[in-house]
């Protein structure tokens, strides 16, 4: 989990447009978020050890080059989001990108972020997820 | 492709029963969901939509129309309701939840413009929920 904060705001639309597209995300002080960031891979369970990878490998990414970069930061000022607007979909596609970059030991296949208990997202690189 | 989930939650009575079984039949298929005074549930609906980020709004879809299209379309209905007895799809359909996850999905595909319908899943209880994904 890390939590965060963001503004929804397109500087190539006016005020008003802004206002009528993302409505109370586009109070211009911003607010913020607890996000749930889930991280699927898969791979063949290796004889030796029993395991698809290393968790605490994995852990230790997710926290070194995701946690420690947007937790409690505003979003908007980061460099991932220098050029997107920094929605959740926008959020899934950048941590997705961070971990197929970096993330080695097991196949990447999706990035789910749940915004708030009511609302989530999934992006697996542009692949249809199946279920 | 992004996906997105948005989840409601109504709560509603139903009982199961078929017209065409026994009364002896009913009971032993259906078991104590089989009371025509019906029982209840806190349902909760998921729905989930796909479709490409647009890049003026970085949104796959505006999340306040895809709940008022739910609102409108599954909650008016069927939250504080006797599913069979004032939803007309259950007049001649068992309410269960493989059915209420079909029907769900009948009532918001065509009302979903922006995104693509990908998954309604309709939980009765923590422990049981259906997924439906269309025809395909």
């Amino acid at each position: 989990m890390f939590s965060a904060s963001h503004r929804l705001h397109n500087d190539s639309m006016s005020a008003q447009e802004n206002r009528e597209i993302y409505g109370k995300c586009n109070n211009p002080h911003g607010h913020g978020h607890n996000y749930m960031l889930e991280v699927t891979v898969s791979g063949q369970v290796a004889e030796n050890t029993g395991m698809v990878c290393n968790l605490a490998d994995l852990d230790g990414f997710v926290q070194r080059e995701i946690i420690e970069s947007f937790d409690l930061q505003n979003l908007n000022v980061l460099p991932a989001f220098a050029r997107t607007i920094p929605t959740t979909e926008h959020l899934c596609v950048a941590i997705f990108e961070i971990l197929r970059r970096g993330y080695h030991q097991a196949h990447l296949e999706k990035v789910r972020i749940e915004e708030t208990m009511m609302n989530s997202f999934e992006y697996a690189g542009g692949e249809e997820i199946c279920c | 492709m992004v996906y997105l989930t948005r989840k409601a939650e109504f709560a509603a009575s139903h009982y199961y029963h078929n017209p065409k079984f026994s009364p002896e039949e009913d009971r032993r298929i259906f078991g104590k969901c089989n009371n025509p005074h019906g029982h209840g549930h806190n349902y909760t609906l998921e729905v989930t939509v796909k479709g490409e980020v647009n890049p003026e709004t970085g949104f796959v879809v505006d999340l306040k129309d895809l709940k008022d299209t739910m609102s409108r379309e599954v909650l008016d209905a069927m939250d504080h309701r006797f599913l069979n007895k004032e939803v007309p799809e259950f007049l001649t359909l068992i309410p269960t939840t493989e059915n209420l996850a079909i029907v769900i999905w009948q009532r918001l595909a065509p009302k979903l413009k922006a995104a693509q319908l990908h998954r309604v899943r309709v939980y009765e209880t923590p422990d049981l929920f259906a997924d439906f994904y269309g025809e395909e």
